[in-house]
């Protein structure tokens, strides 16, 4: 990337998957500022990606029978990595991937309670597409930068979190814990800020909300959409150990059963109001967008709270705080956070190329790095950061450096021809289009090397071509190239 | 680690097999041999079964009325039950009708069942429940995993331990050795766009770029570090792809992954500690009727492995280098839920299986009486009260089968009360 470019390519990697030679020529000009202000005004840009799907000079999709994304969980995976690769709103697909770790919810468990068609469906409907309530992640797609309070409430209504923690079996005869306690533990709170007995009260106030069934569910019509039921509702008083109510009252006061669901609203109010929740949210911000090798700076803790707080838990001041501070523009916590590997390998693509590459080559890869979209490994999400390389999973991030790096030989040897007057220059062209973290002396004296190993440069298109493919895939495959 | 007797030895037994092959007294026959060679080689294989095991469903007190009472729909039925036998207390208990694998270990003597483990103050979260047993620290202050601070004190190797998980367990975890996580031996191997000589290349300049350790840059050190692992693993982990047993595992990830850690064994590679792991037991709904539905087919997974694993390191004269010890987060509620489930709980069911182990049964059941002044109950007699400290059970496999200093590995001294299983 051209030295011009840094700091676009800094805030697209972190707001997004990574700049492509077309997202930057969108971009040149642009100052830090006006690129921020591209990436937040979501809203500015057309959200026609889906649309793109199966047009020339985009990425492949691969169809196994007719493309069902809203039905197929490895179709509806296609369709995100397609959106992650070409979206022209890249926050908005960076959002839906943040709030998929946070509320992380899984596809085997819905499908190996309700079938395939309807877990992809609670996963991934886009609404309209087929009859039902739209999918998790679409909730995260629409509500990411919105109210964060509103967007637990349309968690604790949806359908596949209502049987992901078992909230569709919570009634009043036999409460659920499960998500009263992970609503408290992962979604909100944190661990130390609650007891038990808040869990036994927590799992009383969302008795009743439950699941029904609409239609045939082995059918793409059929759908199973939230349902309150009031009979289901255990319609005594709760007490926390927490103020729940402003006036520093304990006690959700005992209602009547039809009117039981302001039980929840006022419940998860208090959650995502709690100053807790501000400081646990804040420091995954800081982690996700800012720095994995320092410790939240105390004094942004302080800002990025109070704006959201003071923002009545909207989540879009504290991601525009949060890009626009300083520690965000210091050069020095640039490439200070680990790549998740959905991050690493749409990145790669998006620099090394992906005419004649179909997302569907990115799936099996991808669980071998270890993170299957819609599919996290438990309900706290990934392991993040360092949690994300194991040897076996750093070896698969090389492999698919070199796959990527095999199916673009001969348009990254075009690409390169006018940067074959020397191995240095043709070193430069490939640092440049690609983004790691600078090379010290000694990997560069390595690629150096390399280029030169086997017989003298001569820039033949065989060299171009062997040599071009091998660089893509030592800096793709490389530490530098995981830091982002 | 591979030291050269080691693999004359693998040698000897693997020729040894094939030449008995008909006749099965051979394998612990052989298996002395090679002890009296002195070429003994002591694994750890943990079993880790994620998602917060239901014990009371694992090891039954079939004959606790309050068991019937309490899960009405999820009992398994006393006449279903495998009977083990009776515990010091008086009480009888017995595995579940698809542990049928596991009660062939336990009469053969070589499984040891501990009952109620765990410790003050169970935490119910899993993340924290996994830290605790991975740490093995309750007061969650200790990074480093119990093994991973084990595996400090062993001669340095590359695969001195060996995860077949995505992720590094947290019991693994150290800060000076670096444990591989290999959840798939054939997709461990080098990929090059190019091929022949090329790829030689290309693999050269991969490993001196992965080479550099910047002091001052530490996130890349750490990524390098792993990458360097990984080359300097990739040779001998590809011995072990080609590993079929010497008989048929079932076919799951559960089994295969152990097939997998026996061919690294009899191959030779040189791993000390192997973590295999199986999931799917957060069990909050359908835990199943009569002996039956899901919970029932986790027993199998698990089962079935553990047998095919056993009868496999038997032929292979390597059960008596072998201690298999399994573990979950914690145990569940005994009050089934309203789903046909059971909520978060406490103490829970242990086991210890290989050559070296004195089979039985550890400890005692609990009464369910849900009388909270119950003392083998906690929780107003919601859930299973700890019995033994579960570092007791790790002190002693680490003080009686790996021959370390288990005080100083956990940090404290744990050997009053474990049971002596090995």
């Amino acid at each position: 990337m051209a030295v011009d470019h840094e700091h676009i390519g800094h805030v697209l990697r972190r707001a997004g998957f990574g700049a492509s030679a077309s997202d930057l020529s969108t971009l040149e000009g642009m100052s830090t500022f006006e690129t921020l202000a591209y990436v937040m005004n979501v809203d500015d840009q057309p959200d026609d990606v889906d649309s793109k799907i199966g047009s020339a000079d985009y990425i492949n999709v691969t169809a196994r029978g007719p493309f069902s994304p809203n039905s197929n969980i490895e179709d509806a995976r296609q369709r995100w990595l397609f959106r992650m690769v070409h979206t022209r709103r890249p926050l908005q697909e960076k959002m839906a991937l943040f709030w998929h770790n946070h509320f992380a919810t899984a596809y085997s468990k819905l499908a190996g309670t309700f079938g395939a068609i309807q877990g992809t469906k609670m996963m991934a409907l886009k609404e309209g597409e087929l009859p039902g309530p739209q999918g998790q992640i679409e909730t995260f797609r629409e509500m990411g930068l919105g109210s964060f309070r509103d967007l637990v409430v349309a968690v604790a209504k949806d359908p596949a979190m209502l049987v992901w923690l078992d909230g569709r079996t919570n009634t009043r005869q036999r409460p659920q814990e499960n998500f009263g306690r992970e609503v408290m533990e992962l979604f909100t709170l944190g661990v130390g800020n609650y007891v038990e007995a808040d869990v036994y009260a927590a799992a009383r106030v969302f008795t009743g909300w439950n699941l029904r069934l609409v239609g045939d569910p082995n059918t793409a019509a059929g759908y199973y959409d939230f349902s309150y039921i009031p009979a289901n509702h255990d319609p005594t008083a709760k007490t926390f150990t927490f103020p729940i109510y402003r006036d520093g009252s304990k006690t959700i006061p005992a209602r009547a059963a039809s009117d039981g669901m302001q039980d929840g609203i006022d419940f998860i109010t208090a959650l995502a109001t709690h100053p807790a929740t501000a400081e646990r949210l804040a420091r995954k911000m800081w982690n996700f967008f800012v720095s994995e090798d320092i410790p939240p700076d105390p004094e942004y803790l302080r800002g990025a709270t109070s704006i959201y707080l003071g923002n009545d838990t909207r989540i879009k001041p504290l991601v525009q705080y949060t890009l626009q501070s300083r520690w965000f523009q210091n050069p020095a916590n640039w490439h200070a956070r680990y790549a998740w590997p959905v991050e690493y390998a749409v990145r790669a693509v998006k620099e090394v190329g992906f005419l004649g590459f179909s997302v569907d080559n990115m799936r099996a890869p991808l669980i071998a790095m270890g993170q299957t979209l819609f599919e996290p490994p438990d309900v706290a999400g990934w392991e993040l950061g360092k949690g994300w390389f194991s040897t076996g999973a750093m070896l698969a991030r090389m492999n698919f450096a070199a796959t990527i790096a095999a199916n673009q030989r001969f348009n990254l040897a075009t690409a390169a021809a006018n940067a074959k007057d020397s191995p240095d220059t043709f070193l430069e062209y490939f640092l440049d289009r690609l983004s790691p973290a600078p090379f010290d002396s000694q990997p560069l004296d390595a690629m150096k090397a390399y280029i030169v190993d086997g017989g003298a440069w001569t820039g033949s298109t065989a060299q171009l071509q062997s040599k071009g493919a091998g660089l893509a895939r030592l800096i793709v495959g490389s530490a530098e190239y995981q830091l982002m | 680690m591979a030291t050269s007797p080691r693999i004359s030895r693998r040698t000897f037994i693997r020729g040894g097999v094939s030449a008995f092959t008909l006749s099965f007294a051979a394998p612990a026959f052989l298996s002395d041999i090679a002890r009296a060679q002195g070429a003994v080689a002591r694994n750890l294989v943990v079993v880790y079964l994620s998602g917060g095991n239901d014990s009371l469903s694992t090891v039954i007190p079939y004959q606790d009325a309050f068991y019937y009472s309490r899960r009405p729909t999820i009992a398994v039925p006393a006449g279903q039950v495998l009977q083990i036998g009776t515990d010091s207390a008086g009480r009888a208990i017995g595995l579940h009708p698809r542990l049928t694998g596991l009660r062939e270990i336990f009469n053969a003597g070589r499984l040891a069942v501990i009952q109620r483990t765990g410790y003050e103050n169970s935490s119910r979260s899993h993340f924290q429940g996994y830290d605790i047993w991975g740490t093995a620290d309750p007061t969650l202050k200790q990074s480093e995993g119990w093994l991973g601070r084990y595996l400090e004190t062993a001669p340095p190797d590359a695969l001195l331990g060996w995860a077949t998980t995505q992720e590094l367990p947290r019991a693994l975890s150290s800060r000076d050795v670096s444990v591989p996580a290999i959840p798939n031996v054939a997709t461990y191997a080098f990929a090059s766009p190019n091929v022949g000589a090329e790829a030689v290349r290309e693999r050269a300049a991969a490993t001196a770029i992965a080479s550099h350790l910047p002091d001052d840059r530490a996130q890349l050190a750490f990524v390098n570090k792993t990458a360097q692992e990984a080359f300097a693993t990739l040779d001998r982990v590809a011995s072990v792809a080609t590993y079929a047993g010497s008989i048929a595992y079932p076919n799951n990830g559960f089994a295969l992954a152990l097939r997998t850690v026996a061919g690294a064994m009899v191959r030779g590679v040189g791993t000390k500690v192997f973590w295999v792991q199986t999931g799917g037991f957060d069990t909050h709904s359908g835990q199943g009727a009569a002996g039956g539905g899901a919970y029932a087919t986790l027993m199998s997974t698990y089962g079935d492995g553990m047998l095919a694993f056993y009868n496999d390191l038997r032929n292979q004269g390597l059960l008596n280098d072998t201690l298999v010890l399994q573990y979950s987060e914690f145990g569940r509620r005994i009050t089934e839920n309203g789903s046909g489930g059971t909520d978060h709980g406490a103490g829970a069911v242990m086991m210890a299986m290989g050559g070296g182990v004195r089979g039985g049964i550890y400890g005692t059941a609990p009464s369910l009486d849900p009388n909270p002044s119950n003392p083998t109950l906690e929780n107003s007699g919601g859930d299973v009260k700890y019995e033994t400290d579960f570092r007791s059970v790790y002190a002693r496999a680490l003080d009686g089968w790996l021959g370390a200093n288990s005080a100083s590995v956990l940090g404290g001294d744990f050997r009053t009360g474990a049971p002596p299983i090995v």
